[in-house]
């Protein structure tokens, strides 16, 4: 007997235990607000939605967004309201609101949808966006005032005006006055021109457009000024964002002549299998990040010192095995390199693969830098530039700072000299081979992240490397960087009105008559060790 | 009279000797031997050789430049192209209604891309003697406004073979597009005659080949007699010591300049003639590979004898027509190592090694070895 009566306690106990939450259900404040939108008449439902939308509950996107797309119900015998999840066929699967627990499935039948207006549905969207003005992240308000230009009705105004004496973060304050003056634009009033008269936001634009084309002719004449005074801010973000292009172009040009600039300008060995030595870094990370499945970033920053590595290893190798025994004859290096890239272009297709591959590119390098509605940066040649400048001041710092810097000029200068003085001077022409190759691997490094790695991609580097080092001027490292950006900077220019090839065959013209002006580039050595 | 003189070396009566004997000897064995005979040469063959020996006149003409002017030009598929271009523009007018879509003005490519009339550039071409000219005319005229520029401000050396390097880039990159004007990256096929010859008959194909042979023997005189005049002696002056030639009182961008045109307008001829005989021009031939391999050619075959350059190209056309056929991949590889072996090991040539016991010249160009028996 006792036994059944403490059994029976236990029962009591457990059911107790199990409806806490159902207690703490019924006093969520969500629940009261869900009934009164679920039983609201036509007129009313406004009210309601907007009483869910202040009372700042964080569950209230999900129940508005599922209002919009009628999976807001009632189960027809306890009246609670439910989330629909999955709405096909006879049998509904459904879930608690408040908890966000799933309760099953449900047969159609048994549940009653929350009805919607349409006037509602359409209001919507703003409705929503507003509830992301409320987001703790700015980032997200952000977007969300300026998902919001061009769909503020009548309706949102007060709202907003009171979502913008709260706002506090000005970015999202610029972008709810701008959502607004769009509104009051549309509605006819001028002093919201000015506002609008800073913004480089298309529908910004829009809406001044069609002030422009309205009836009111005081309105239509200060929008046109509002859009005179835009398009000269845009006609600057379009000139910032041809010269970042032209930059960026240029930094790759920098970095692929770069290594020539040290082989060619410094030890006057033409390396035609540079292009082949950028390749090899190219394929480098590649193979890194095959090794490293899953951390394309790891991947990335170790490839630096390996490419670096293996294109200044396959340097040593090609100088050793042919250049050394071409001394002096430097049109014959030439036609040995360019065999050696043949073979090297060969070899990749034959051991690898004639198709491309691509290699991926870490999530901190893709996306990009938004400066202003107009203008944005992405991030992976903003990382190639700065990469580039690098290499330039640590290529700069080795030639004017170190031990082998001041040998590798006195070799230069008199090899006979150098050598009388204790310079090792085969041992000088081995490091500096091995630098400008490694050079070229870093280069293939980063080309990795903005084109596709393929046998071909020495090729489509290499007489773009030779008129760099030609243009800058030969053996003449800040001569390579200006030519280099430069040139990128023109083609950059030229592109719009002649497109990629056409620009690409004028830059080379221009090279080609450039070099009859000063046959030695914008930079020619002088003295003495020129005329070697 | 400078033409005449190589025709009394022995050296040149030599070479033409053997080129007449072996144009005689093709013809003969593709006339007169029954088709199964072992010793039949067919037409295709007949083509092939054809083609080497465009490659070989055009090898001539860059060992004119190369080896007795020492500008190493890396363009000069350019020039050959160009002249190729001209051709294919000739033949392209004879096609006439016969195209694919049948219009009587415009060439099919034309028609494709809604091309309403002729360009300018397209008209006179349809006369054999314009078309003729143009083949001279416009390398000629590329390599005098070019070498003009680039020998008046002395641009010498490796910068000099850098840019003509660029210039063949450049125009492969113009001719590549449609707008152009010249097929694009299809460039002009479907020939059907020349001089109202049907090109597909085997007696026109072992005409062409003649020709060509005819066209190099006289492209060899006319580069020997170059070579053996006072003109030639300057370029080589200019070659070995150009301040030294420019001090004594010559006008060295004018000799660079007539020679580096000569050499452009053979290049030019070459390319005429190969384009009937393969069917086909497109700007591949700009590329910048094309126009080295020809400098490996005449590395191969010695610098500055132009028999090796005749004997370079052939060679290595050879190797390639074999190679490509048995294990087209190892292709890329073979030549590679030519023009790593070559030049590391053989900086004379072929020719080198043939003349190497009457070796006379010790600065490190190659010597000319009829002259010193002589």
């Amino acid at each position: 007997m006792s036994i059944i009566r403490s059994l029976t306690l236990l029962f009591i106990a457990l059911i107790s235990l199990l409806s806490l939450p159902a207690t703490a259900q019924e006093n969520d404040p969500g629940r009261a607000l869900l009934i009164n939108l679920a039983e609201a008449p036509a007129s009313k439902v406004e009210e309601a939605v907007n009483a869910i939308v202040s009372s700042g509950d964080k569950r209230a996107r999900g129940w508005l967004e599922a209002y919009g797309n009628n999976r807001l119900s009632r189960i027809k015998d306890t009246g609670q309201v439910v989330l629909v999840l999955n709405n096909r066929g006879r049998d509904w699967e459904i879930a608690d609101p408040l908890t966000g627990e799933n309760m099953g499935e449900m047969s159609r039948r048994e549940l009653d949808r929350v009805a919607i207006n349409n006037r509602i549905r359409g209001q919507l969207e703003g409705i929503l966006a507003m509830l992301d003005l409320n987001a703790a992240d700015p980032d997200v308000r952000e977007a969300s005032a300026q998902d919001m230009m061009g769909k503020v009705d009548a309706s949102l105004v007060e709202p907003l005006e009171a979502q913008l004496e709260r706002e506090e973060n000005a970015s999202v304050r610029n972008r709810i006055e701008e959502a607004l003056a769009i509104y009051r634009v549309s509605e006819g009033n001028p002093e919201a021109i000015d506002v609008l008269a800073g913004s480089l936001h298309p529908r910004a634009r829009a809406a001044l457009n069609d002030a422009v084309r309205g009836d009111d002719p005081a309105l239509a004449d200060r929008a046109t000024k509002a859009l005179e005074s835009i398009e000269q801010k845009l006609k600057l973000n379009r000139a910032a964002e041809t010269l970042y292009f032209g930059l960026s172009l240029g930094s790759v040009l920098v970095l692929a002549a770069i290594g020539l600039a040290i082989t060619f300008g410094v030890m006057g060995v033409i390396n035609m299998a540079h292009g082949e030595l950028i390749m090899l870094g190219a394929y480098t990370t590649w193979g890194m990040q095959q090794l490293l499945p899953g951390q394309p970033g790891l991947a990335l920053i170790l490839s630096i010192p390996a490419g670096f590595m293996v294109a200044a290893t396959a340097g040593i190798i090609i100088e050793r095995s042919v250049i050394q025994h071409l001394k002096g004859r430097p049109l014959e290096t030439l036609l040995a390199t360019f065999g050696i890239s043949l073979i090297l272009q060969q070899l990749v297709r034959t051991v690898i693969s004639p198709q491309n591959r691509t290699v991926v590119t870490p999530d901190w390098m893709s996306g990009s830098l938004v400066i202003n509605d107009a203008l944005s940066l992405t991030l992976n040649r903003l990382y190639v530039l700065a990469f580039a400048l690098i290499v330039f001041a640590a290529l700069m710092l080795i030639m004017r700072k170190t031990r082998l810097g001041l040998e590798v000029r006195a070799v230069t200068q008199n090899r006979a000299m150098a050598r009388s003085m204790g310079i090792r001077a085969t041992r000088v022409d081995i490091m500096t081979f091995a630098l400008g190759s490694g050079v070229a691997g870093l280069a293939g490094v980063a080309l990795s992240q903005l084109t596709n790695v393929g046998p071909n991609l020495g090729q489509n580097y290499i007489i773009d490397s030779f008129m760099v080092v030609v243009f800058g001027g030969v053996g003449n490292l800040w001569g390579t960087l200006i030519a280099g950006l430069s040139l990128g900077t023109i083609n950059q220019l030229l592109e719009p009105w002649a497109g990629a090839v056409l620009a690409k065959i004028i830059v080379l013209v221009f090279i080609i008559l450039f070099i009859q002006k000063r046959p030695k580039g914008l930079f020619p050595q002088k003295g003495r060790a020129a005329e070697g | 009279m400078w033409l005449t003189r190589p025709l009394r070396e022995r050296s040149t009566q030599l070479f033409l000797g053997v080129l007449f004997a072996a144009l005689v000897v093709v013809t003969f064995l593709h006339l007169f031997t029954p088709q199964d005979s072992a010793l039949h040469v067919s037409a295709y063959t007949v083509t092939l050789l054809g083609k080497y020996l465009c490659y070989a006149l055009l090898a001539v003409a860059v060992d004119l430049v190369w080896g007795y002017l020492g500008i190493l030009s890396l363009g000069h598929g350019a020039f050959f192209a160009l002249g190729g271009y001209a051709m294919g523009m000739y033949l392209m007018r004879q096609i006439g209604d016969r195209g694919v879509y049948g219009d009587p003005i415009l060439p099919d490519f034309m028609v494709f891309l809604n091309w309403q009339e002729l360009p300018w550039f397209w008209h006179g071409f349809d006369m054999a003697w314009f078309a003729f000219i143009m083949v001279l005319l416009a390398p000629g005229l590329l390599a005098l406004v070019f070498g003009f520029l680039a020998f008046r401000s002395r641009v010498t050396g490796v910068y000099l073979s850098i840019i003509t390097q660029a210039l063949t880039f450049a125009l492969m990159l113009a001719f590549f597009r449609n707008e152009m004007g010249f097929g694009g990256n299809n460039g002009l096929t479907d020939f059907k005659d020349i001089l109202g010859f049907n090109l597909r008959t085997d007696a026109t194909r072992l005409g062409l080949f003649i020709a060509t042979g005819i066209a190099l023997a006289i492209g060899y005189v006319i580069c020997r007699g170059i070579v053996t005049s006072k003109l030639g002696r300057v370029s080589v002056a200019c070659r070995d010591a150009e301040a030294r030639t420019r001090f004594l009182g010559y006008r060295v961008e004018r000799v660079q300049l007539f020679v580096f045109v000569v050499s452009a307008m053979l290049a030019g001829v070459a390319g005429a003639l190969y384009v009937p005989q393969v069917g086909i021009i497109n700007p591949s031939e700009f590329s910048p590979l094309f126009s080295i391999e020809v400098v490996v050619w005449v590395a191969l075959g010695g610098r500055a004898t132009l028999y090796g350059a005749v004997i370079g190209a052939i060679l290595v056309n050879y190797a390639k027509t074999v190679f490509t056929g048995i294990m087209p991949d190892a292709w890329l590889f073979a030549l590679g190592g030519l023009f790593v072996l070559v030049t590391v090991f053989l900086p004379k040539g072929i020719a080198g090694l043939l003349f190497r016991r009457r070796k006379t010249d010790d600065t490190g160009n190659t010597p000319d070895a009829q002259e010193a028996t002589a």
